[in-house]
Formats: C-alpha cells, sequence, structure tokens
C-alpha cells in the first residue's frame, strides 16, 4: 500500500497520508464500546439495556456515545428492576432479538440470576430445540477498589456452573473486542465476566483486532506467553499478574507457560493438558473463593485426563482469600492473589 | 336442516343479562353484547370440549403412573384458554406459567403432541425433554415452572413487538398466586413507562396452591393491582365475556396505549396438581356449586341450545369426536418410544457444530447437537 501511494503520488504530484494501524492502543473500556457500536450496526435486531447506559454514557462509561448515535429505541435506560429487565431481556431474545443486558456490577445479577439460569440458558434444552435466547449478559465482575464485599463477588464459578449458557472472561482489549462480538453474534445465553479495573488499562490493539469482523471464538484459550517449566492457567485481570510473575522469574532461569483462558464455560481443557503434558506442573490463578472455584474445576479435569500422569507435582491453585472482601486497603490487597503470592505458589510447585 | 339456520344468532338480548366488568381507570369497557356465529359457537365448544376431556386423559394417565413429576391441570378454566385464542390473532404472542396445557392447544398443538410429552416421548412436542411445564410452539413461549418469572418474560416479547413495528401484543398471563411476585411489578412499571403493547392477565381461580387469595393478598382486587395500569375483571367461565375482554384489550394495546390488565374470575376442578387433592383448603360443596351453576362447557351449550345455533344431539356428536381424538392420542402417547439415549446431549446450545457432553462420570459422555 506504501508503495503504491508513493508511486501515485508521484505522477500527480500529491502527498497521500496513510499511517500504519499497528501501534494503537486502545482501552479495554474502548475495545467494549467499539465491539458493541459495530454489532449494533452490523444488525439492527440487536439493543442494549440497562441502568445508565443510555443517557449517562454507562455507569464505566463503556457505552459512551451509543445512546447519542443509535437513540431510544436501540439503546435503553431501565428503571433499578433487575430481575424484571433481565426478564424483558430474556423475553425479547425468545421473541427474535439479540438484546445485550448489562449488569452495572454482576454483583446485581443475583436478583435476577433466575431469568440468567432458568429462563435463558434452560430454555434451548427443555424446548427440545424450538426455542433458541440469544442474549447477552454483560458487566464487570469481581473484586474493584475499595468497593467491599457486598460489590467485589465473582461469579465466574457460579455461571461456569450451568450447563446451556456460555461464560466468557475477557483480560486485554483484544479480549474484550473480539469476545463481545462473538458473543452478540452467538445464539445462546452468553454471560461475558468484564472487570471494572481494566477498563481503563490500554493494550496494544494489533492490525487484525481493527477489522469490523474481528472475532474470537468461544472455548479457545491463549497461550500468551510460550514456557517450558511450568504452566499458569488464569482469566480475566489477574492474568496480567501471571504475566508479571513470570517476567520476574523469568530472570532467575525460570520459564512459565501463561495461559489466557478467556472462555469459562466451555472450557478449553485441550490447551490446559497439552501445556501441562509439556511443562509437568500447573499453577491455577483467579479471583474468585476457592471452594468450588475455576482452578478447583481445572483441576478435577486434569486428573481425569492424559495430563494427570504427567505431572511432577499436585497442581495448585491461586485464588482470592475466602472472606467476604474487605473494606481497609490492607486487607483487601491481601484477599486477592498478588503477583508475590503467584510467584511463591509457582516456586512451591517448582520445589524452588 | 341446522345448517341451513341463519348463520347468526343474537345471544345476549340485553345489558341485563350480563352486568359490565369492574373497570379500573377506565371510561369504557367491553361492549356488553355481542354476535356468536354458529361457526364460531361450535368451533369454541369443540375446543373446550378437546381441553376439558385431554385434562381429564391426563388425570387418568397420572395415576396410572405413565406421566410423572408435575402435572397441573386446568379443567374449569377452559373459557379462558379457548376465550382468550378467539380475541388475538395466531400472529400474537402469548406466555404463561405451568397450568399450560390447554394454552399449549389453543396455540396450535396437537392433543397427540402433549400427551406425548407429558409421557415423556419422543413424539413430544418437545421430544420429551421438557414435559408439562415446558412446552413450545410458535408464537407461544411457554410452559414456565417458576412463579412469576414469566411475566417480564412477556413483557419483553411485547417489547419485540413493539420493536419490529407489527401491531402484534403479547398475552402474560400469572395466577393469583404469582400476583404477588416483585417481578410482576417491576414488569408493570416498564412495560407501562415504555408503553409496551403487553396484555397482563391475571388468571384468578381463587387459590394459590393451598392458600386462599384472602390469605395472601392484602387487596384481592388483581385487577387494580396494576396501579397505572388500566384493568378490568371479567368473568372467566363465560367464554363470550373473556373474547369481547379480550378483543377491547387487545385493541387498546395495538392503539398504541401501553399496557393493560385483565382479571379472568375462574376456578379449576382439580387440586394445584395431581398431587393435591384439592379438598384440604376448599369444600366438595364449593367444586360442586361451581361445577353446576358456572361450568364453561356447560353455559356455552345452554347458550348455543337456547339460541337455536345448534342442537343437542349435534354436540353429542362433537362429544364422541373428542373422545376419539383423546383416545387415540393417548394411545399414541403410551405406545410412542421414549427419546433416545444417545440424544441426552442433545439441545445445550444452538447453531453449534456437535460436542461432547459429560455423563454421571468421566467416562460417560454424549455427543450434543444443537
Amino acid at each position: 500500500m506504501a508503495a503504491v501511494s508513493g508511486l501515485v503520488s508521484g505522477l500527480l504530484k500529491r502527498r497521500f497520508h496513510w499511517t500504519a494501524p499497528a501501534a494503537l492502543q486502545v482501552t479495554v473500556r474502548d475495545a467494549i464500546n467499539q465491539g458493541m457500536d459495530e454489532e449494533l450496526e452490523r444488525d439492527e435486531k440487536v439493543f442494549l439495556l440497562g441502568e445508565e447506559v443510555a443517557q449517562y454514557d454507562g455507569a464505566y462509561k463503556v457505552s459512551r456515545g451509543l445512546w447519542k448515535k443509535y437513540g431510544d429505541k436501540r439503546i435503553i435506560d431501565t428503571p433499578i428492576s433487575e430481575m424484571g429487565f433481565a426478564g424483558i431481556a430474556v423475553g425479547a431474545a425468545m421473541a427474535g432479538l439479540r438484546p445485550i443486558c448489562e449488569f452495572m456490577t454482576f454483583n446485581f445479577s443475583m436478583q435476577a440470576i433466575d431469568q440468567v439460569i432458568n429462563s435463558a440458558a434452560k430454555t434451548y434444552y427443555m424446548s427440545g430445540g424450538l426455542q433458541p435466547v440469544p442474549i447477552v449478559f454483560r458487566g464487570p465482575n469481581g473484586a474493584s477498589a475499595g468497593v467491599a464485599a457486598q460489590h467485589s463477588q465473582c461469579f465466574a464459578a457460579w455461571y461456569g456452573h450451568c450447563p446451556g449458557l456460555k461464560v466468557v472472561s475477557p483480560w486485554n482489549s483484544e479480549d474484550a473486542k473480539g469476545l463481545i462480538k462473538s458473543a452478540i453474534r452467538d445464539n445462546n445465553p452468553v454471560v461475558v465476566l468484564e472487570n471494572e479495573l481494566m477498563y481503563g488499562v490500554p493494550f496494544e490493539f494489533p492490525p487484525e483486532a481493527q477489522s469490523k469482523d474481528f472475532l474470537i471464538p468461544i472455548g479457545k484459550a491463549k497461550i500468551e506467553r510460550q514456557g517450558t517449566h511450568i504452566t499458569v492457567v488464569s482469566h480475566s485481570r489477574p492474568v496480567g499478574h501471571c504475566l508479571e510473575a513470570a517476567a520476574v522469574l523469568s530472570k532467575e532461569g525460570v520459564e512459565c507457560e501463561v495461559i489466557n483462558m478467556r472462555t469459562i464455560r466451555p472450557m478449553d481443557m485441550e490447551t490446559i493438558e497439552a501445556s501441562v503434558m509439556k511443562t509437568n506442573h500447573l499453577v491455577t490463578v483467579e479471583g474468585g473463593w476457592p471452594q468450588f472455584g475455576v482452578g478447583a474445576e481445572i483441576c478435577a479435569r486434569i486428573m481425569e485426563g492424559p495430563a494427570f500422569n504427567f505431572l511432577d507435582a499436585p497442581a495448585v491453585r491461586v485464588t482470592g482469600a475466602d472472606v467476604p472482601m474487605p473494606y481497609a486497603k490492607i486487607l483487601e490487597d491481601n484477599s486477592i492473589p498478588q503477583v508475590k503470592d503467584i510467584i511463591f505458589a509457582i516456586k512451591k510447585t517448582l520445589n524452588i | 336442516m341446522r345448517k341451513m339456520l341463519a348463520a347468526v344468532s343474537r345471544v345476549l338480548s340485553g345489558a341485563s343479562q350480563k352486568p359490565k366488568c369492574d373497570l379500573h381507570r377506565l371510561e369504557e369497557g367491553p361492549p356488553v353484547t355481542t354476535v356468536l356465529t354458529r361457526e364460531d359457537g361450535l368451533k369454541y365448544y369443540r375446543m373446550m370440549q378437546t381441553v376439558r376431556r385431554m385434562e381429564l386423559k391426563a388425570d387418568q394417565l397420572y395415576k396410572q403412573k405413565i406421566i410423572r413429576g408435575f402435572c397441573h391441570l386446568c379443567d374449569g378454566q377452559e373459557a379462558c384458554c379457548v376465550g382468550l385464542e378467539a380475541g388475538i390473532n395466531p400472529t400474537d404472542h402469548l406466555i404463561t406459567a405451568y397450568r399450560a396445557h390447554g394454552f399449549t392447544f389453543t396455540r396450535g398443538l396437537s392433543v397427540r403432541e402433549i400427551l406425548a410429552e407429558l409421557t415423556g416421548r419422543k413424539g413430544g412436542c418437545a421430544k420429551g425433554k421438557g414435559g408439562s411445564m415446558h412446552m413450545y410452539a410458535k408464537n407461544f413461549y411457554g410452559g414456565n415452572g417458576i412463579v412469576g418469572a414469566q411475566v417480564p418474560l412477556g413483557a419483553g416479547i411485547a417489547l419485540a413487538c413493539k420493536y419490529n413495528g407489527k401491531d402484534e401484543v403479547c398475552l402474560t398471563l400469572y395466577g393469583d398466586g404469582a400476583a404477588n411476585q416483585g417481578q410482576i411489578f417491576e414488569a408493570y412499571n416498564m412495560a407501562a413507562l415504555w408503553k409496551l403493547p403487553c396484555i397482563f392477565i391475571c388468571e384468578n381461580n381463587r387459590y394459590g396452591m393451598g392458600t386462599s387469595v384472602e390469605r395472601a393478598a392484602a387487596s384481592t382486587d388483581y385487577y387494580k393491582r396494576g396501579d397505572f395500569i388500566p384493568g378490568l375483571r371479567v368473568d372467566g367461565m363465560d367464554i363470550l365475556c373473556v373474547r369481547e375482554a379480550t378483543r377491547f384489550a387487545a385493541a387498546y394495546c395495538r392503539s398504541g396505549k401501553g399496557p393493560i390488565l385483565m382479571e379472568l374470575q375462574t376456578y379449576r376442578y382439580h387440586g394445584h396438581s395431581m398431587s393435591d387433592p384439592g379438598v384440604s383448603y376448599r369444600t366438595r360443596e364449593e367444586i360442586q356449586e361451581v361445577r353446576s351453576k358456572s361450568d364453561p362447557i356447560m353455559l356455552l351449550k345452554d347458550r348455543m341450545v337456547n339460541s337455536n345455533l345448534a342442537s343437542v344431539e349435534e354436540l353429542k356428536e362433537i362429544d364422541v369426536e373428542v373422545r376419539k381424538e383423546i383416545e387415540d392420542a393417548a394411545q399414541f402417547a403410551t405406545a410412542d418410544p421414549e427419546p433416545p439415549l444417545e440424544e441426552l446431549g442433545y439441545h445445550i446450545y444452538s447453531s453449534d457444530p456437535p460436542f461432547e457432553v459429560r455423563g454421571a462420570n468421566q467416562w460417560i459422555k454424549f455427543k450434543s447437537v444443537s
């Protein structure tokens, strides 16, 4: 393209400007915004509803500009009625529309969890394949900063438990855009667990992510960093902490293979197993509580599969502390997995 | 000879015969007189009789343990499902709770498919995957097991109607028991705020399971519970009242005025479900009184015979035909095989390539096909 423009400019004695898109930095917030904007434009059946999504531009500004562009019909402010508006969204999906239902945080989705599970997740099965429910439930999940116990729960394990749902958990901007677009195009109920602390974080946006048809397949994990000594599996914000831990350990000669799950359900066990069969060691890292969590499921499945015989040490979990999230900073900091906790767990597993 | 009689007959000669509906925030209600054609009369009679006999057959099959689990029968309430259907178009939408067999039929499924779903066979309308409470058809969204959850769903279907701009309405049904659910009030609020074409319908059969309305609700004027939503209370045992009220309500919604609420006063002969004899919280005398004075099929029959729209013999012929249809359907429902075990994992996701689903242990795997 540069060569052609140079040629033409030479012929016409004009200058063409063409900037390579490769070095683009996009925040997670803007990536989700872009993804929704593109899908709203592409399919007029798609619409967004939730508290403050329209005129306020979104409680966390994720839907900024969308109401101005698409208007009242497609971007709908709801009253504070989670059970009601989640049910309305599911009904609209049953009738053929493609709603994006935002929960201001997933903590509030508990009010509506019956609609997510009993009305959305199970319906295609109960109807013998007659009634699909093409809905997306999205919003911030897990710990934030100083918001205390009722606003900090991680719902990956709860939603990941249920057949009929798909559950995704993006880490960076590329994940966020690709997964929200796939979720919207999916004909099934998809829960998109975002992270409030990641919204403002910029990441490099590769050229393919800038396309309007950029999709990340649901159900496929990504190896963020290749390694040989140990497999470290994570989802959402802790993926970044795992990469930090890996950088520190690399200086000590330990090479971690960091896997970004991207999808909680259906879980990509193949990628995890192949990695464990290569490295012989496994640490799982998540923000949620340990009991019955994502890491617990990974460990159980490792035991059942071919990778078990390749383990040189028991698989280890790094999780949030088994307490309701406290408020004081020192307590909160020690209630979520820190880089030092991940490093410690890795070294323990490797016996170093 | 009967067929050559006038096709049209005036049914109600004066306003005195049926009182006006109780109204809430409405200046006028549905008309107090209407025209019943012979054709419609016979159709309604046949449909109500079919629902009645289908429910009684389900009772029988349940007692024979051929139907399992939950079975909530609607005999006594036939004028509701048949009357509502008579007041709307097939392109309109309907959603209800678990007492849904009658609506499943009036919305277009056959008795065969319904009974076979109750007996859990592959010829059932949900391939045996759903059972009594989870039957679906075109523009019929079940069959919902969680009390009250269907009401926001119905408001959502109404939102889709408005979104698509096709003048369709959604009938969203719930019972007197469900009427106290919080999510219903959330749905009222949003439906009114956004002027959704939703007809909220409370089928008040006086008892939420074993709890009478007086013991459950601070206000038993269910047609007023929508507060800012206009409402009307209708005799749910009289099919023409139900039809006219439905036409009235549908016209209201279609005109863009927003939601409306209809309370249908009706009665179920059976207990709440097949595990409830239905006589611990109400008297046999009460049940008998309703049967003898207000049975919906009897009311229509009397009306038709007294107006010379049909003869007693003719209606008996229909009874015989209906019985045969139900017998055949029951035969099918009993003889049809259960769904194949291989399909246990089917229908988890829509439009996806096949994948594996875990069974009771890690070595048991089922294929899942959309």
